[in-house]
């Protein structure tokens, strides 16, 4: 197979990158400073994250276009405001995750930023649901930078001018040296940042610009640690086919509007787990000693009862220790529910907890 | 005059006397990358040649230890347990993981010198 490279590819090997391969791309998984170093650094300064391999989905259309999309998302597009994003998801009939996703009302329709691991599969779904009725663009020429960290808005302004301004998940169109630009006040690791589609050809130009500004370039791996601490949902681990947005406490991010009217795909049962409950729930999960409990390891109750599943697991740099998170029966998910991780043959106590296990810091006003 | 051999699971065995200080090789620290866990044999126990003797975790995997000979283990080493950090900072020295009183001193003769590992090490990694 054809392994696939960012417009990057050469800025992460001049940096010293070690490259994994992740959903057909050749990622860098971290640099030479190591995924705790980068994952601090994102923390305390600005991290630079090449997410070129997500995909970039331009629907064009308008009002025809909002009523068809509101039958496949749970989302009141119709009261979105121009260039404004949500979180949601790409649902079977069953409620079901196909997808994670961020989708922004864009001035020709919506733009919606798809896993790398899922956009193809996506876009052939989307295209069958919308009857090939609106044009459909998966998007090839434009890179994906995510900027992430407290020193982002003053670095990326610098090189961007006015993006500062932007609120929390709303974003617009800037100029990068004559270039256009599309910038989202968003990101996926509880820091204040931003996400940067820009045509492939400029990309490596305004990476090194903010690099100049003292940004630094993140891995994968950090990327993980971070989104982890920050209680957010990796697919293909916390999420999938076989989890509905319920399941996955993720309902805040379904319209209450909606849900009252029911009239999208998974609404049935959607509305069923809402009003009888989940039997089992996605829950934060702390370790009481150092030990990391990862993905697949089995939970136990106290009376030794296996009672669920670790989704999610790793050492978090900020938080000094291991982090988890995974889906439990509904009647032991409740905060500080003591609980046992199968690590290695044996059995290890933690405890339930609240998400996020690293308090977020987005801006919610612009900073003028 | 103590010899230091090494495994092909890059260990590192330092052998005074009947006594046997294992660790692993800054290389294998280099390929996991920042460790943040590491778990040791009980004092007291028996580990055989080969067999799992420790757990190293990075903040990316989970990696067993192996001991590159048998015998009994007779002390951990708990600063790398308290500050797995240190595994990366110096795991050729003050970061041992366990020392063995060692049953068969002829074991050693299976093991690599200084030269043979790093030939080994750049060859597996290349």
């Amino acid at each position: 197979m054809n392994i696939k490279k960012t417009s990057l590819y050469q800025l992460h090997q001049e940096s010293n990158a070690k490259f994994v391969e992740f959903a057909g791309y050749q990622m860098p998984i971290q640099y030479s400073e190591g995924i705790v170093e980068e994952h601090k650094f994102t923390r305390n300064h600005s991290g630079i994250f090449d997410v070129s391999h997500m995909g970039q989905l331009f629907i064009y259309g308008g009002e025809d276009l909002i009523k068809d999309l509101e039958k496949i998302f749970p989302l009141d597009l119709k009261n979105l405001k121009l260039n404004h994003s949500k979180y949601s998801f790409l649902m079977d009939k069953d409620a079901g995750i196909h997808d994670d996703l961020i989708i922004t009302k864009t001035n020709e329709g919506f733009l919606i930023i798809l896993n790398a691991a899922c956009k193809d599969n996506d876009f052939k779904i989307l295209k069958e649901l919308l009857e090939e009725k609106h044009k459909m663009v998966l998007d090839e020429n434009r890179s994906l930078i995510a900027i992430q960290g407290p020193k982002s808005s003053q670095n990326l302004n610098d090189v961007v001018v006015g993006v500062k301004d932007l609120n929390f998940m709303s974003g617009n169109w800037f100029s990068f040296q004559d270039h256009k630009v599309y910038i989202t006040r968003s990101g996926y690791t509880g820091e204040d940042g931003f996400e940067i589609s820009i045509a492939n050809d400029f990309v490596d130009k305004l990476t090194r610009e903010l690099i100049n500004k003292g940004s630094k370039l993140i891995g994968l791996g950090a990327r993980d640690t971070l989104r982890l601490e920050a209680g957010l949902c990796l697919y293909g681990h916390d999420l999938d086919k076989d989890k509905t947005p319920v399941e996955a406490n993720l309902k805040w991010a379904i319209s209450k509007e909606r849900i009252s009217k029911g009239d999208f795909i998974g609404s049935d049962i959607i509305i069923k787990q809402l009003n009888n409950g989940v039997s089992k729930i996605r829950v934060g999960i702390k370790p009481e000693g150092r030990i990391i409990a990862r993905e697949k390891t089995k939970i136990f109750n106290q009376s030794d009862v296996h009672i669920g599943e670790i989704t999610s697991g790793t050492f978090g740099p900020s938080v000094n220790g291991p982090v988890a998170m995974g889906y439990i029966e509904n009647e032991f998910s409740k905060k500080d529910t003591k609980v046992f991780l199968e690590v290695r043959g044996k059995k290890h106590p933690a405890n339930i907890c609240g998400l996020p296990f690293y308090k977020k810091s987005y801006v919610k006003g612009a900073t003028k | 005059m103590s010899e230091v051999k090494y495994s092909k699971e890059h260990e590192w065995i330092k052998l005074e006397g009947d006594v046997a200080t294992i660790g692993i090789t800054k290389h294998a620290t280099e390929m996991l990358g920042d460790i943040v866990f590491a778990e040791l044999p009980e004092k007291g126990s028996n580990v055989e040649k080969d067999g799992t003797a420790g757990v190293v975790e990075s903040t990316k995997a989970a990696s067993d230890v192996y001991t590159p000979v048998s015998g009994e283990v007779v002390e951990t080493n708990q600063e790398i347990i308290d500050d797995p950090s240190k595994i990366n900072q110096d795991p050729e020295d003050s970061a041992w993981f366990f020392k063995l009183k060692i049953k068969d001193q002829s074991e050693m003769d299976t093991l690599m010198n200084k030269d043979d590992y790093d030939k080994f090490a750049k060859e597996t990694s290349a």
